[in-house]
Parts: structure tokens; sequence; C-alpha cells
């Protein structure tokens, strides 16, 4: 068979292009049919009047950049991005960074059966479906029956009305964590235990050990970790599961909001343009976080 | 400055291996003291343990007279030198050499000046603003000699400090490293399990064997005068030659022939004969006096000198000759030793018979 290849050397397995081609198809339709075309799509409609329901769900019309404008303008889009904010600094960067690499750096010492156990179960609430956990999660802060309620001695108070956006960090701390802790327990071992007990030596602190011996070593694995963290939150759509953005707009982060702008509101042209909105806050997130990983200390 | 001693020290792993197993030792104040042994003996669990970065199970360790069994690492005075060196490799040398003062919140321009004074003891002026991983093997163990001088410890313990320099490095570093501990005075113990730095280095040396003393002594006395036979095939670049024998009245008969033997021991005595091969004497001239019979089997090129495999009615005996008196292959051999180097060892419990004073 006769091959494009200049040198045998590049076509190690003797398929020859066609049927290298061949091969790559069906991964590249199934890409192309479900990331790339809706990806297109939801750019294209982004710049239509695109209704779920009505005149303009069977002819929209092109409104240019008019959905993006009005999102500026947006009061509730303003909204959804200040609690997405507070949602990603307090249950990523804060909550799950702290708690995974605390979790990480005691169970670094403890008995192996105390580690795997606390492993398992910091695991089991990243594995579990996101329905299944968030009905746990309402059950534990009912207002009536609730299980935070019971051990508080609180009867009565309703958390996910009263207090949305605490509940949200705390579940998605929670649900989040494992990743953090297994991350940073692999990142632990990296660092040469001479180095740590180098610094035992001369006497120093488990702050001063930390500081300047354990987060230059990993300070990648941070800034890895707080990127994947920050994107997964901000895009995570299990705060619908337990408040559906409620009440009042209190727990509306932008994935729930633009849900809602689509599915309550039907509106799904303007839905659109919020979704490619917030996919431009992570690419510049990414950057970002892409720029400080470069430079090195 | 300050000495070390130990006390039925006992170091026991969680699985039960007692690595370190009821040993009693003084370094004195000063002393450049080597722990050797082979790997696996438990010299660097003793190291570890006296810096107390493993806990002691039984007994004492103290240091400068205190009891610091219990204490803390970082309270002990005690400052160590790792085996990768352990340079903070986000630091460059000026920051690595005066970690230890910033943990303990001195003032930043005195640290610049015990920097700038540290560097110049180990020479490596010049050299303070680059990072360890520009640094060449050698410089990168001064460095950490540096840092563990300036956190100014009574005690300074070496984890094999030249196992990671290249061959020609080592014996450079060899001669730098003893003349830095005798310009220091400072009280140190190292591990090692290359009995030639053991014996090049130190001013006594402890041989190890499964957690416990084999022997304690100088250079000399561990290489001349082995306490048994352990410590016999231990120490010597050659091999000591270890032969059956049995105590006649002329001395000892071994490998079909008779060496001479100071030891008053009773005729008839089965003892194990433990001659080094470089104080045995090869001859090609006729037999005098007592002495080994054999042929040439092989000769191997040391340099300055030959060690020369002789066939002594079937049993192989090392000898080293001169470089220009290398005998060639299957010639008649006669072997001759001084008596007073001819070592008796018990043959079953493999310990030395008969002391006589060191020669």
């Amino acid at each position: 068979m006769a091959t494009r290849f200049k040198h045998p050397a590049q076509d190690v397995a003797g398929l020859g292009t066609g049927r290298a081609l061949g091969f790559l198809a069906p991964a590249m339709l199934l890409i192309a049919a479900f990331l790339v075309f809706p990806a297109i799509w939801t750019i294209y409609i982004g710049i239509t009047n695109y209704r779920l329901t009505g005149v303009e769900a069977v002819s929209p019309s092109m409104v240019g950049l008019t959905n993006y404008t009005r999102a500026l303008n947006d009061a509730l889009f303003h909204n959804a991005l200040w609690l997405t904010m507070l949602f990603v600094l307090g249950s990523a960067i804060v909550g799950q960074n702290i708690l995974g690499f605390t979790l990480a750096w005691i169970l670094r010492r403890a008995r192996p059966a105390v580690r795997r156990t606390v492993e398992a179960l910091t695991l089991l609430a990243w594995i579990l479906p996101s329905t299944v956990v968030a009905y746990l999660w309402v059950a534990f802060f009912d207002r009536d029956t609730g299980t935070l309620n019971s051990i508080l001695g609180t009867t009565g108070t309703a958390w996910l009305i009263d207090y949305p956006m605490v509940c949200l960090v705390v579940f998605n701390t929670w649900r989040g964590t494992a990743f953090s802790m297994m991350l940073y327990s692999s990142a632990l071992q990296a660092v040469p235990p001479s180095q740590l007990e180098s610094a035992r030596m001369v006497g120093a602190s488990g702050w001063q050990t930390l500081r300047d011996i354990v987060f230059p070593h990993i300070r990648g694995h941070v800034l890895t970790n707080t990127l994947l963290i920050s994107l997964w939150t901000a895009n995570d759509f299990s705060p619908f599961l337990l408040t559906k953005g409620g009440p009042n707009h209190e727990s509306e982060t932008v994935p729930v909001y633009i849900y809602n702008v689509a599915l309550q509101g039907g509106e799904l042209g303007y839905s659109s343009a919020i979704s490619f909105l917030l996919l431009l806050a992570n690419l510049l997130v990414s950057l970002i976080y892409l720029r400080l990983l470069r430079r090195r200390a | 400055m300050a000495g070390i001693d130990i006390e039925g020290l006992a170091t026991v792993y969680p699985n039960g291996v007692r690595a370190v197993d009821g040993l009693d030792l003084h370094v004195a104040d000063g002393e450049f003291f080597a722990l050797l042994g082979p790997s696996g003996c438990g010299k660097t669990t003793l190291l570890r343990t006296i810096a107390g970065l493993e806990s002691a199970s039984e007994g004492t360790v103290r240091i400068d007279s205190v009891d610091v069994t219990r204490t803390e690492p970082g309270k002990r005075g005690v400052a160590m030198v790792f085996q990768d060196y352990a340079l903070f490799p986000h630091m460059n040398v000026a920051e690595n050499i005066t970690y230890p003062l910033k943990v303990r919140r001195v003032a930043a321009a005195t640290r610049a000046e015990t920097a700038e004074r540290t560097a110049g003891e180990l020479s490596l002026n010049g050299l303070l603003e680059r990072r360890p991983g520009q640094l060449s093997g050698g410089q990168q163990q001064r460095v950490a000699l540096a840092r563990a001088i300036a956190s100014q410890g009574k005690v300074l313990l070496l984890d094999e400090p030249l196992s990671n320099l290249d061959a020609r490095l080592r014996l450079e570093a060899r001669t730098f490293l003893k003349k830095l501990q005798r310009d220091l005075g400072i009280t140190t113990v190292f591990v090692t399990h290359d009995q030639a730095e053991a014996l090049a280095l130190a001013d006594r040396i402890a041989v190890m064997e499964s957690g416990k003393l084999r022997q304690l002594g100088t250079p000399r006395e561990v290489f001349a005068r082995p306490v048994n036979t352990f410590v016999a095939n231990f120490i010597g670049s050659t091999p000591m030659n270890l032969l059956p024998g049995v105590v006649s009245s002329s001395g000892v008969s071994a490998a079909g022939g008779t060496l001479p033997a100071a030891a008053s021991i009773p005729s008839g005595a089965e003892v194990t004969v433990g001659i080094r091969p470089e104080y045995l004497t090869l001859s090609t001239g006729d037999a005098i006096g007592p002495g080994l019979r054999g042929t040439v089997v092989v000769a191997e090129n040391l340099g300055v000198q030959s060690l020369v495999s002789v066939d002594c009615d079937g049993t192989l005996i090392g000898v080293t000759v001169p470089e220009e008196q290398e005998p060639s292959v299957g010639k008649p051999v006669f072997l001759t030793a001084p008596p007073d180097r001819v070592l008796l060892y018990d043959r079953e419990s493999g310990e030395l018979l008969a002391r006589q004073p060191v020669a």
C-alpha cells in the first residue's frame, strides 16, 4: 500500500494514512457531535432571540450583540456572578484547598488503617452521584426533621432558606475535598523526607516547615489544584439541586441562573449568551493561573 | 564542644526489628568517630537516634553530659548532614546556609555575615547567590556542611558523607573533611559502609553488625587486630585470608603448610587462621623456616601493588607483592609471615584467641 509518509519511522504501526484516519473517525465523529457542534451551536443561538416556546422557537431571528449588552446591565446576572465568586472562594479556594491539605498533612503520619478509612469516607463524598448527595443534604438541612437541627437542638431553623450560600459552601467543601486531599497526598510524597528532617534538626516549627520547605515544593500542585477546583466549582450545577437558586435569587450562581433563564424563562438565546460569557470567564481565570504557574519563584 | 555517651541504647522498629540492640558507646570531645558496617547493620539508625530523628526504645543518649534521650532533634545541639545533603532547591546558597539562623529569628544582617564567613571557611566564596541545582556535587556537599556548621551545634553528624560523590572527588572531599574537622575541633560522628573511608578519616571506628558493636578501636587496631572473623572479613581493601587450621608445637598448620604463631594455645586446638595479604611475604627461592608452599594462579594489578592468588594445597591464599615482583602464573612460590601477624580465631565463635600487644 502506498503511504504518504516520507520516512517509515513515522508510520510505526504500518497502517497507512487511509486506515489510520479510519480508526480515528469514530472518535472524531462523537467529539464533533457531542462537543464541537453544541459549543458552536451555543455561540450561534447566543446572537439570536431563540426561545423555548412561541414564534421565536420556530423562526428565531438574529439580534446581534443585544443579548450581551443586556447581560451587562442585568442585575440578576451581576448577582449570579457575585454569588459564584463567593461560592468559588468559600468552597473551593478556601474550603476544599485548606481542608484537603490539612487532611493530607495529618494523614501522612497516621496509621495505615486510619488513613485508609478517612480516605475512603472522603472519596465516598466525591464519587456519589450529585442527586443522591443533594438529597442527603436536603435531609440534613431540613427545617422540621433535619439532622443538623437535631444535633444542634435548633428545630425550626430553615438552613437552606435562612443561610442558603453558607449551606452551599459547606456542602461543596464536603463534596469536593477528596480531590484536593488525594492530590496533596501525592504531592507531599514528592517532598524529600531528608529536607523535612533537616528542618526538624534545626528546630523549625510545624508552620516554619510548611512555609519554608513544603509549600515551595508543592507550589505547582497548589496552583493546578486551585485552578481545577475553581473551574469545577464555578461550573457546578448541584447548587440547583439544593436550593434551586432561591430564596429570591439568594443562591443563584451563574450555572443555576443560566438554567433558570433557559428553562423557567424559556429564553434560550439569552441563556446561551450568558453561557458563553461564563466560558470566557473560565478562560480568563485559566490564563491567569497558567501565567502564575509559569512564573517560577 | 561535647562528648556523646550512649548507654544500653536500643532502637526497635514497630515491626519488632531491633535495628540498634543494646549498645554502649562513648565518643570523646572533639573526636572524629566512624560507625562502620554492612548495610542493615543499624549504623544509620544509631546515628538517627543520636540525632533524635528516631526515638530510643531503651537506654540513654547523653550529649555534653545532658540526657537528651527524649529531647526534640532541634533542641539537642546536634547538626546533621544527610546523605543527599537535603539542600532546599528553592533557596540560594546563602539562604540554605543561614536557614538554621532564620528559624531562630536571627536578624538578617547577622545572617548575611554568617553566610559570608561560613562560605569563606568552606571555599564557597562567590557562590552565595547560586541555587543548589547550579552547583557541583562537591560544592553541594560543602553547602550542606556549611549549613550544619552555621547551626552551631555541639555535635556534627554525617550520614554517608562521601557516598554521593564520584570516585575522584571522593578522595578530595575526604581530605577536605578531615582537615575541616581538625580545624573546627567539633565532635563528629559519621556513618559509612566503606571501610577504607572509615580507616582514612576516623580517630576511632565502631564496627557494627546486626545492631551490635563488634569492635571498637583506632583504625590501626581494627585493621591489624580484628577481634573476630566478621571484622577481619569486613576491614581491608583486599580481604583477609581466613583458613581452617590446627595448632601444633611449631605454630599452626593450615593449607598444607605451617605458619608461625605467637599465641600460647594448646596443640591440637582447631582454629581459623587469619592473615592479611599485606602481611604475607612471597618468595620464589628455597623454602626456609615455616611457611606455605603453592603455585601462582592469578595476579591482579592494583597499581603500585599486585594481588597474587596462590593455590596452597587446594586453598586460595591472597598475598600482595610490590608491582615489580609480580610472579608469573604457574610459578611455585613460598609464603611466610611474621608470627605477630598471624591471628588465631576460635573455629566455633569466630572470636580472636590469645590477645597480644598491638604491633
